[in-house]
């Protein structure tokens, strides 16, 4: 496997090389790799590695993005997980949402994705339309939308339909209650949860060469699912590690429907995450130092719950 | 070449098939049904908004919201073409860009395995999917105004243009890609970047028509940037304009008619790149024979 196109003349090739030398000359080899990469590298090193970094930074520090930052150490983390009872509650929301809409969404994205592709092209689109467009949607402009569906007064259309067939006698506080918050978000988001899984799946699918199901046919597939289980799932792996990365990212990362629907702080913290308790800190208090250390505990959890993800469907190499 | 119904698979295809066309059109009224109430609100008077029992469809529709909506942004002293011209631009940036960058990345790290430092960049890149992006606006604000980028419409597109997704994305694609057809490529003695332009790009399509949807959603959705990183009004981009029409409160009783017809004209724009883009991914075309 041997991708270079010139190969350094061997100047030294009397001396013995050292580990240096040999990965210099392979660097060299594959500069045209390094030239492909280069626009992304370059901004990635700006926009994201230097900020991620100044973050981290300021996590040991008190910041209040007025005054320049002063150094405390382990302070801020102390606070964190000593004194701080609503990060607590905040963990505990977010891995309950997660454990929740992160399978599911995820189960549901592949599912409905390979359903659609076991229909034929003219109506594919349309299916394709209704599931993904509620991703489309931002959650503000949907905020009219739920707020009417789970309003807590007669008015609101799921209350007004439970009156009605007589299941209440009066109206629920769906968004107020803090035995309904949780549930609420959790439906919401599933349903905005078809989002770049989704079409990873659709367009992976789309990719798994035919002659593969052929070949399957002739080996004595019958069924749908012994297709589904024995060549498209092990096709399509490459799309199912995407889809379950991003699916972590966006379960741990709830915010936007969570400040729509119930608020910041919604009462009882019923509805607080770790992204709403960050937000809060970081936009409303100004404590960027603080914000910043919850920014680092959240992305250690992200990264050990991803580390088990690449495990299981991460090839190896 | 348009392809079949991808199950080669003959068994009882009718009564299977029946029954995950109705479970599909049971889920998708679901998954449709807030959408419909979200544009039948749109065209609803205020009379009909709070209605008792509420009713989800409009009876009488009406295009005041609509005329509110562009009455109350042409009160101001930027026209509203100028919002739109200016989300266009950026999201057409930040898509033709960002999708370009992503591609060219992924494909030494995908197909060029021993390059070294292969695995440590890729590894970098998804830690960097993973990190709150909150906290991380305050440094990107200090580094585009350390370069001097601000209120320009690159300070809109550039922050945006090195996406860790994308380029996850492209590298899991190009993975799926069986070595074989980029192969062929070398033989003929085709230099690197005629293979990528000659066979990766054509074998990517699903995925970058798949990645431009996403970014040109996230990216025209996105009131953040032109409110941090532009000072004047005639760099403001259309989700700031409507948050401002609103006055930034989602719950306003009183603007729900106009949220609804500024979210309905928000939406248009991206379903149109949503058709476009889904055609291309749903056209590829079927591999020629290549045995793994």
């Amino acid at each position: 496997m041997n991708h270079t196109t010139v190969t350094t003349s061997g100047a030294a090739a009397y001396a013995p090389e050292s580990k240096l030398r040999l990965l210099w000359k392979a660097m060299y080899a594959h500069r045209v790799s390094y030239l492909f990469l280069a626009p992304f590298l370059v901004f990635f090193a700006l926009f994201t590695i230097i900020p991620v970094l100044t973050s981290i930074g300021l996590s040991f520090t008190y910041y209040n993005i007025l005054e320049s930052p002063r150094f405390i150490g382990l302070g801020n983390y102390r606070l964190l997980f000593v004194d701080d009872d609503i990060f607590l509650t905040a963990i505990g929301n977010t891995l309950k949402f997660a454990v929740v809409t992160g399978p599911v969404g995820y189960i549901m994205a592949f599912l409905l994705a390979w359903l659609i592709s076991q229909i034929p092209n003219r109506y594919r689109f349309l299916y394709t339309f209704c599931f993904y467009t509620p991703a489309i949607t931002s959650a503000v402009a949907m905020t009219v939308v739920w707020t009417y569906l789970f309003s807590g007064d007669r008015y609101g259309m799921i209350n007004n339909w439970l009156l009605q067939s007589g299941i209440l006698n009066e109206p629920w506080l769906w968004l107020q209650d803090v035995k309904t918050i949780m549930p609420v978000l959790i439906l919401v988001s599933l349903w905005m949860s078809m989002g770049i899984g989704f079409l990873a799946f659709l367009a992976g699918l789309q990719n798994v060469p035919r002659d593969l199901y052929e070949a399957g046919a002739i080996d004595g597939v019958r069924y749908r699912w012994q297709e589904l289980w024995y060549i498209t799932i092990p096709s399509v792996k490459p799309q199912l590690l995407f889809g379950a990365v991003m699916q972590v990212v966006f379960s741990l990362q709830v915010f936007d429907v969570s400040v729509q629907l119930v608020g910041i702080p919604s009462p009882l913290y019923a509805g607080h995450t770790v992204m709403t308790h960050l937000f809060d800190y970081a936009f409303i208090r100004f404590e960027m130092g603080y914000a910043s250390s919850i920014a680092v505990v959240l992305f250690f959890i992200m990264v050990g719950l991803n580390r088990f993800i690449f495990n299981i469907l991460g090839h190896k190499e | 070449m348009a392809v079949s119904s991808s199950t080669i698979v003959k068994g009882r295809f009718d009564w299977g098939g029946l029954a995950l066309y109705a479970f599909l059109t049971v889920l998708a009224l679901f998954m449709l049904a807030p959408l419909v109430y979200m544009v039948s609100t749109a065209f609803k008077p205020i009379s009909e908004l709070f209605l008792f029992p509420p009713r989800f469809f409009v009876m009488n529709p009406t295009l005041k919201n609509f005329h509110n909506l562009l009455l109350a942004s042409g009160t101001s002293f930027v026209p509203f073409t100028r919002y739109a011209f200016n989300s266009v631009v950026v999201s057409l940036g930040i898509v033709v860009g960002g999708v370009l960058i992503s591609a060219m990345a992924a494909y030494p790290l995908s197909k060029h395995v021993d390059m070294p430092f292969r695995k440590s960049i890729f590894n970098v890149v998804i830690l960097a999917l993973m990190f709150a992006p909150q906290v991380t606006q305050i440094p990107q604000y200090l580094v585009i105004n350390k370069l001097g980028l601000m209120n320009t419409y690159f300070a809109l597109v550039i922050p945006y243009l090195a996406y860790p997704v994308g380029l996850f994305l492209m590298k899991q694609f190009l993975d799926q890609i069986p070595d074989a057809l980029l192969e062929a490529g070398k033989m003929d003695g085709a230099k690197e970047w005629t293979i990528f332009w000659k066979i990766v790009m054509p074998l990517l399509k699903p995925a970058w028509s798949t990645l431009a949807l996403f970014v040109f959603v996230a990216a025209w959705n996105d009131p953040w940037s032109s409110a941090v990183y532009t000072t004047t009004e005639d760099m403001k981009s259309l989700p700031y304009a409507l948050t401002t029409i609103n006055g930034g409160t989602a719950n306003a009783i009183a603007t729900a008619g106009t949220l609804g017809a500024a979210s309905l004209l928000m939406i248009v724009p991206t379903v149109l790149v949503f058709v476009v883009t889904q055609k291309m991914v749903l056209e590829t075309m079927a591999h020629s024979g290549i045995k793994e």
